[in-house]
This record gives C-alpha cells, sequence and structure tokens, in this order.
C-alpha cells in the first residue's frame, strides 16, 4: 500500500478510461462533452503508456505516448471544426438534429 | 517513499474526481475546467515518476492548445444547451452496466499478474539513471523513430489543413480587391470622349 508499484497507476489509468467511457454514454446528447470523454481515454491510454515505459525502463513507450499526444490534438482540432461548420449549417449541435442522412 | 505513496494518492484522486465532474457537470464550461485539472494531475503524476518530458508536453498540448480550443468552441457555441442533459438517467443504467464490465475486466489483467510475481518484483523505478528523460528521448526519437515522427508531422498538417477547410467561408458581402479584375480593365470600359456642343451639356447615362 505504501510502496506505489506500477499496478496502481495501471489502476488509476483503468479508473480514468472506465469513466470515459461512461461519459460517452451518459452524455450521448452534447458531442462537446463526448469529446472531452474521448480525451479522458486517450488520457488514461497515455498514463498506462508511460507506467509500463518508467516501471521497466524502456523509453519506448514515452514515444508512443508522443505520437498518441499527436493524434489526439489532431482528432480535437478536426472535431471541433467538424463540429463549428455543422453549428454554422444547422444552427444546433444537439445529437438527435445529425439525422439528415438517416434513410 | 512515503512522500511518493501520499503524493500519488493525492494526485490520482484529485484526477479520478475531475474526471467524473467532466462527464457529469451541467455547465459544459465547468466540463472544460474540470478536463484542464485533470490533465494537470496527471501531468504532474508523469513528472512525479521521472517522465519529465512527457509530462511537460502533456501540459504544453493538452492545457495550452486543446483544452483552450474546447473552451473557445464552447464559448462560441454557447446557448444552445439547454435541453442537453435531458437523457441523461435514460441512458444511466446501460452506461453503468458497460462501465462496469469494462473496469473489472481491466482490474482481472492487472490482479492476473500474482500469478506471475517476479513480473511485479522486477519492474521498478530506475532512480540512478545516467542520462535525463529529454536526452533518452531524444536519442531514441530521431533514430529509431525517425520515420514515425516523421508521420506525425503529416498527421498535425493534414489535421491543420483540414479544420482551416472545414471551417473557411467566403463572404460575399465584403467588397474584396480582386487584382486580376483590376488589372484587366480597358480603357474603352471606363472613359467615353463626348463632343460637347455649347449650351446643350451633357448627358450622363450608368
Amino acid at each position: 500500500m505504501i510502496e506505489i508499484t506500477l499496478a496502481h497507476y495501471l489502476f488509476l489509468s483503468a479508473s480514468i478510461f472506465t469513466l470515459g467511457v461512461f461519459g460517452i454514454f451518459v452524455n450521448r446528447k452534447n458531442v462537446i462533452v463526448i469529446l472531452m470523454s474521448i480525451e479522458l481515454i486517450l488520457l488514461s491510454v497515455n498514463i498506462n503508456m508511460v507506467a509500463f515505459s518508467v516501471y521497466l525502463q524502456n523509453i519506448t513507450g514515452q514515444i508512443f505516448t508522443l505520437f498518441i499526444l499527436t493524434v489526439a490534438a489532431a482528432e480535437a482540432a478536426i472535431g471541433l471544426a467538424i463540429l463549428v461548420v455543422f453549428f454554422r449549417n444547422r444552427g444546433s449541435i444537439q445529437v438527435e438534429d445529425i439525422n439528415s442522412m438517416k434513410g | 517513499m512515503i512522500a511518493h505513496a501520499l503524493i500519488f494518492y493525492l494526485l490520482s484522486s484529485v484526477a479520478i474526481l475531475s474526471s467524473l465532474m467532466v462527464i457529469s457537470s451541467k455547465n459544459t464550461v465547468h466540463s472544460v475546467f474540470f478536463l484542464i485539472l485533470a490533465f494537470v494531475n496527471v501531468s504532474c503524476l508523469f513528472i512525479m515518476i521521472g517522465a519529465e518530458f512527457v509530462g511537460m508536453i502533456l501540459l504544453i498540448v493538452y492545457v495550452g492548445a486543446v483544452a483552450v480550443l474546447f473552451l473557445f468552441v464552447v464559448m462560441m457555441l454557447e446557448g444552445n444547451f439547454v435541453k442537453v442533459k435531458q437523457g441523461f438517467l435514460q441512458y444511466m443504467p446501460f452506461g453503468f452496466f458497460i462501465a462496469l464490465v469494462i473496469f473489472f475486466e481491466l482490474i482481472i489483467i492487472i490482479g492476473s499478474w500474482q500469478f506471475r510475481p517476479e513480473f511485479i518484483k522486477t519492474a521498478k523505478i530506475a532512480y540512478d539513471v545516467k542520462e535525463t528523460n529529454t536526452v533518452q528521448i531524444g536519442k531514441l526519437l530521431y533514430t529509431d523513430y525517425f520515420l514515425p515522427f516523421q508521420l506525425s508531422g503529416i498527421v498535425l498538417l493534414v489535421a491543420m489543413i483540414g479544420a482551416i477547410l472545414l471551417t473557411f467561408r467566403r463572404r460575399d458581402n465584403l467588397k474584396r480587391q480582386d487584382i486580376l479584375k483590376q488589372s484587366s480593365r480597358e480603357r474603352e470600359d471606363s472613359i467615353e470622349l463626348v463632343d460637347v456642343e455649347s449650351n446643350k451639356g451633357v448627358k450622363v447615362n450608368d
């Protein structure tokens, strides 16, 4: 309990990952909170990578963390741009209004 | 070691609580602020276990860029969130079930290491490193992972172009300078020479 092992970090990562998945389910009306939940999931993956990298003394995990960070930043920028364009065209960002391609 | 444990429990509990607040707070602006708090705490954890470079990059990229982008968009689209919290209780049981299943699967994976106790014993933080974290990352990133590094730059470039292209909008009501139109203008288009008779004046037709 006093000595912080790898399992502690993995437990933290699992908790944040679960909260992110839960956030996607409960906030189905709000696209911005869904995007933030995706950011939480990516953050938990980063915690996993860094914890393994530090505890196994292999720096490769931190390199992949940088790549995950890049992809997360690109995803956030594109997602928010799509959101802004959608709001400009429809005047709303409610998820249930996104049904114009429904057959 | 006790200080390490105490700081770990403090930072991780704040991170978990603030990520809980991200998904449950009513105001979306508050959600963004709690997201920033979670990122800062996790970044402190990274710095504490010796991954300083990733921690600082996390602070710069997430708190400095992504969270500010979120805040910007939220404040730009504010006023349309009146009824967004309606389905919270409706999807709660299903989402709770899925989240519980995922959480226990992850815990089972972590817990199954007690069958390989030598792995946990050998996994330790190295305190006596000769090079700093940044030097280690640089030595590996610019040699073995050089191509993925360049490709991640291309990913960022494509994302930048895509975001600009998506949000670009040409406004028609603005008077812009059109160089081609200006320089292709002929003399006959704008000047008309007339002979003015005395005491008659000129009739301007436009």
